[in-house]
């Protein structure tokens, strides 16, 4: 019993320490990447490639003064970056890593992901409305208008899934699998030749669910100043950036997860958390070329791909993938 | 209520020494649930904001999710997380977010029910709610199964099918409805 308790404590700090560590350093490589890409130098003076810049960062936002402006919600306005950073934490719960390495998995871990995710949604709503702030309410209502419209596509697309696996367990999922790159679930099978359409559409949803460029309307600086966060400082705004990192590592952890084979190995060998790492780290490193190559969209033209072309074909998918499942 | 949950309460609340230390731990944990749902209930019903009285709204509705985990059942707790306050808190948000001026407030009392005339009438129901409560006995009845998803899918389709389909008319007509309205709206 107490053993019990000590490992769940023991793997909540670590899910706490992966998703601060990867948080942090996933800025640093945002912000490289972006260099990188616009052919400038990015963050590169302190320490060796500027990789003691996220520490210096976080001091600094730790030790800024938290202002609340005088108009805002007090209670909602606090509660908001908390919202945005504890159920990204407690996804990290679920999601297993390899064969041995879950803190506590669950039978249904996909719907406890999303079922987790939805409270983010709350978060950027009550942050806008909280703040009492033109701008901030105008970001949270395209920022949750966004995630509504593309949980959809993105929920059909993992029942697609679940049909086929027949559980809503992430590790055995994984396990269906297992064998090499052929048994993914990437790659077209027989009772569901559109699965590369399916993961394309899940990827977008990804990008969108979790407010990345191109579809980072709720924090358009452009057109909204900085957004539903944009009367945050100090760690206020550094919760939301952590929450929204996080974020990021949990969508491509069930990309890989459910698309990509978990931990196995593309040719069926070792198979291990390495492999798990380097696909995350593989379809994190998409996110961000994406992110610094496209143009925002605008929110009809967001709304009206979701509405008008993600969920047709994604429902479409889910049919015709029934139907198969019971010829074959 | 589940009679290993009474009696962890109350071994948190008397203290009686190590022997009911995991109950105690339970129980306490079954308290905090307990009171974050009726706290979330309270501010949904007192809040001046309706954007506040929503937030109260979901924060019951994780209370409820939470207690329905702790009763075993984590396929109904992520449900309740999954519809009530991913989609319904959201939906009532947006809705108020999108009608409403940003000041919308509550306005006074809705009529003779509220007021002394209401804190009586819960007053009576919750001493009814109460004396059912302390004056029935609970059956602890077998366990029928692991609950599992298939074996839900599997009733809901069999056993309850007529309940199913029902359930999906009614959100047909709702769908209809609002359809409906909408373009009624457009028109004008």
């Amino acid at each position: 019993m107490s053993l019990t308790i000590f490992n769940t404590v023991m793997a909540v700090v670590i899910a706490i320490a992966f998703a601060a560590a990867n948080a942090a350093y996933l800025v640093w490589a945002e912000r490289r990447g972006a260099g990188r890409i616009q052919r400038r130098p990015g963050p590169n003076v302190n320490g060796p490639f500027g990789l003691l810049q996220p520490p210096a960062d976080g001091i600094k936002l730790m030790t800024k003064q938290l202002m609340i402006p005088a108009g805002a919600d007090k209670a909602l306005f606090m509660v908001a970056p908390v919202l945005a950073m504890a159920p990204a934490i407690v996804s990290f719960v679920t999601i297993p890593f390899s064969d041995t390495i879950v803190a506590h998995s669950m039978n249904i871990g996909v719907l406890m992901i999303f079922a987790f995710a939805s409270l983010g949604t709350m978060a950027i709503l009550l942050a806008g409305w909280g703040s009492r702030n033109k701008y901030g309410v105008m970001a949270s209502v395209r920022a949750v208008s966004q995630n509504i419209s593309y949980e959809i596509p993105m929920l059909i697309t993992v029942i697609t899934i679940v049909m086929m696996t027949g559980t809503m367990d992430l590790k055995e999922i994984v396990t269906a699998q297992s064998g090499g790159l052929l048994n993914w679930n990437i790659v077209p099978s027989l009772s569901s030749p559109l699965m590369p359409v399916a993961f394309l559409i899940f990827f977008i949803c990804s990008l969108a669910e979790t407010n990345r460029a191109p579809f980072d309307l709720g924090e358009a600086e452009a057109e909204l100043v900085a957004g539903f966060h944009m009367e945050y400082g100090s760690m206020g705004f550094g919760l939301f950036f952590m929450g929204e990192y996080a974020n990021i590592v949990i969508g491509a952890s069930l990309i890989t997860i459910l698309f990509l084979g978990g931990w196995g190995c593309p040719l069926g060998l070792y198979p291990g958390v390495w492999w798990f790492l380097l696909k995350i780290y593989l379809v994190i490193f998409t996110f961000i070329w994406i992110r610094w190559t496209f143009p925002r969209t605008t929110i009809y033209g967001l709304l009206n791909l979701s509405w008008k072309i993600l969920i047709p074909i994604s429902l479409f998918n889910l049919l015709l993938t029934a139907g198969l499942l019971k010829v074959f | 209520m589940n009679p290993t949950v009474a009696t962890g309460a109350m071994g948190f609340l008397t203290g009686d020494g190590l022997a009911g230390y995991a109950d105690a731990i339970a129980g306490f944990v079954f308290l905090i649930m307990l009171a974050i749902t009726v706290i979330g209930g309270l501010i949904a019903c007192n809040a001046e904001r309706l954007v506040c009285a929503v937030s109260g709204l979901a924060l019951c509705f994780v209370g409820v999710a939470a207690i329905y985990y702790y009763l075993n059942s984590p396929f109904v707790a992520m449900m309740q997380m999954l519809i009530y306050v991913g989609a319904v808190c959201i939906t009532i948000a947006f809705a108020i977010m999108l009608a409403a001026p940003e000041d919308s407030q509550k306005n006074g009392p809705a009529g003779p029910l509220s007021g002394p005339l209401a804190f009586i009438t819960a007053g009576l129901v919750t001493m009814g709610l109460i004396g059912l409560a302390v004056n029935t006995t609970f059956a602890v009845l077998p366990k029928l199964n692991m609950g599992g998803v298939k074996l839900i899918g599997a009733e809901l389709l069999t056993s309850y099918s007529m309940v199913f389909e029902l359930v999906s008319i009614v959100l047909l007509i709702a769908i209809i409805g609002s359809l409906v309205i909408a373009r009624h709206g457009r028109s004008k």
